[in-house]
């Protein structure tokens, strides 16, 4: 499976990250390799197998429906990056397009 | 008096009889550790010193007994950094359930260790902070991703750590430094404050010097928790109860044709050796057919990958850990993130969201999915034929500290063994079973039944006995220092 320009700049995008031109080959070779080494599934007859996601067979196990005490605010914003007042600060997100 | 040498039940003992206190054993195995440090840098970070007191000996079961913990597991108040640049700053403001039961259990945790970055490895070199050292030789390392707790029990730092499995990183570094590692059935133990990695295959278990250790640490460790919604509501049985019932009667399954190719020649005669000499004690072999584990790695790194990058697409910045300034709210995720991450994480996120993505959803994600109901009941059938399947933990002893981490694909298939008992849920563990000519640990696998971690347990303890590793041990040259009073 060929790993071109496109598909390594969408993962890139879909995965917010961004490479640097160095790496970014290094990560193309390697994800082909491992792609291509995958690809061996192919032989495998799964017509009609129905797929696993989890491997607990009696379900979800589901806590009682009782309100609880969760995080206060402080604790939660003691680690945050930036903060204003009651709330996590980020970078502009509205107004330049 | 060597006290950090004693495994956890000899500790139990001399506590017991007031031979020495919970004190005098934290400040034996710190020294210990101190002394192993600058040699192997196991751990990320100590403790001031022993928590206050907690119980006594006949209230808490793991009273007075240290213990190092796996940096990707909750204590509150303590770094979390997972070794990885991105959590550089965290401090989690909660403990995980598995810190909390050691706690209440009267265990004393020593200090955090260091792991591949998000447990993303088999060697602990892809940790943001340097590699761990294998205490049997500093030139190889010592497995991973839990290489910092396999080399602090190895190394006779502390009696018992928890170590995190996703892939084999509990037994693959535990076979690579001459210790057990166990890994529970899938849903055992909560996975609450553990940072998630592929959270259908995580599972948190002890890394201890003995078998009835690991069975001591695992006991504490499993049941229910309401916190964690896949962490089941079965009963766990008293794992030490039927322990000592030795190999007679015990029907164990050898995978032949899976390990005709790729494995080393003493990892080889080792296993054959091991079985005749279960089959002298009593046990009886039989032949298991696993076609399906064939395709082990392939089926793992789509869905282990496609999980993860899922999982990660959390750190951004935001809400905690490491920023990195930028003008706009998406260059500020993509700078941090870029920043934060390390090679291995970074290939596999993009690995994982290539699999998820539109049009090689199905021919990757779905297509492994299906492979792995295959392998369930493959694995399933061959149980029910025999009480546990055996086979090497990895296909070579511990290798050289660079030899795999520029191919990625090579560090991959050290996992070849381990990663099937991950895809089908079953628990299995890894017990030390000889040295090589070089004097290298050698280390077997056993895999067992769905929740029948007493009756894995028991076939451990018997292949522990006529391993006898316990001598062999003492064949691993001290580190410079060790052994030294202080």
């Amino acid at each position: 499976m060929p790993i071109d320009d496109r598909v390594i700049g969408d993962l890139q995008s879909l995965g917010a990250l961004r490479l640097d031109p160095q790496e970014r080959r290094t990560l193309m070779a390697n994800l082909e390799r491992v792609l291509g080494y995958v690809d061996q599934l192919r032989a495998v007859d799964t017509e009609g197998v129905e797929p696993t996601s989890s491997v607990i067979e009696v379900g979800n196990v589901l806590r009682e429906d009782e309100p609880h005490a969760c995080l206060p605010v402080e604790q939660a914003l003691a680690q945050a990056p930036a903060r204003r007042g009651d709330h996590f600060e980020v970078p502009v997100v509205l107004g330049e397009e | 008096m060597g006290l950090h040498r004693l495994s956890v039940e000899e500790l139990q003992a001399a506590l017991r009889s007031g031979e020495c206190t919970p004190a005098e054993i934290y400040a034996s195995c710190r020294a210990a550790a101190d002394s192993a440090q600058p040699h192997i840098r196991a751990f990320n970070r100590f403790e001031d010193g022993p928590p206050p007191p907690r119980g006594d000996a006949g209230s808490a079961p793991l009273h007075g007994i240290p213990y190092a913990s796996k940096e990707n597991i909750a204590v509150a108040g303590r770094p979390l950094t997972c070794n990885s640049r991105i959590l550089a700053n965290y401090r989690p403001p909660y403990d995980a359930t598995v810190t909390e039961r050691l706690r209440a259990a009267g265990a004393m945790l020593l200090g955090q260790t260091n792991m591949d970055e998000f447990a993303m490895g088999s060697s602990t070199e892809n940790s943001a902070t340097g590699p761990t050292q294998n205490p049997w030789d500093l030139a190889r390392t010592p497995g991973g991703s839990s290489g910092g707790s396999a080399a602090a029990v190895a190394a006779d730092a502390v009696p018992f750590a928890l170590g995190s499995d996703t892939g084999g990183s509990i037994r693959q570094p535990a076979g690579c430094c001459g210790v057990v590692g166990l890994k529970p059935t899938y849903g055992r133990v909560s996975r609450w404050g553990l940072v998630a990695f592929a959270s259908s295959l995580d599972q948190i278990g002890p890394i201890t010097r003995t078998v009835r250790d690991a069975a001591l640490v695992y006991r504490e460790l499993a049941g229910h928790d309401p916190r964690d919604s896949t962490c089941l509501p079965a009963p766990v049985e008293d794992p030490l109860a039927g322990i000592e019932q030795g190999p007679r009667g015990l029907t164990l399954g050898v995978p032949r044709a899976l390990l005709k190719e790729g494995l080393d020649r003493e990892v080889a005669a080792n296993l054959d050796e091991v079985l005749a000499r279960l089959a002298r004690e009593g046990a009886s072999l039989i032949e298991v057919d696993l076609p399906m584990m064939r395709y082990a790695i392939a089926t793992y790194y789509i869905l282990a990958t496609a999980e993860a990058s899922s999982n990660l697409a959390r750190y951004d910045g935001v809400r905690y850990g490491v920023r990195a300034q930028a003008s706009d709210l998406d260059e500020m995720y993509r700078a941090s993130r870029t920043r934060g991450f390390g090679r291995e994480v970074t290939l596999r996120i993009l690995l994982g969201t290539y699999v998820l993505s539109a049009g090689y959803y199905d021919a990757y994600y779905r297509k492994a999915s299906q492979v792995r109901t295959l392998m369930r009941r493959e694995v399933v059938a061959a149980l029910s034929r025999c009480d546990a399947i055996v086979l090497p933990t990895s296909p070579t002893p511990a290798f050289k500290l660079g030899e795999r981490v520029d191919d990625p694909l090579q560090m991959y298939l050290s996992d070849v063994f381990t990663v099937s008992a991950n895809l089908t849920g079953i628990p299995a563990i890894a017990v030390p079973s000889g040295l090589t000519r070089a004097g290298l640990p050698l280390s077997l696998q056993l895999m067992g039944r769905p929740l029948q971690e007493s009756l894995l347990l028991r076939a451990a303890r018997a292949l522990e006995q006529v391993c006898g590793f316990a001598a062999l041990r003492k064949a691993r040259q001290p580190l410079p220092g060790e052994g030294v009073p202080a």
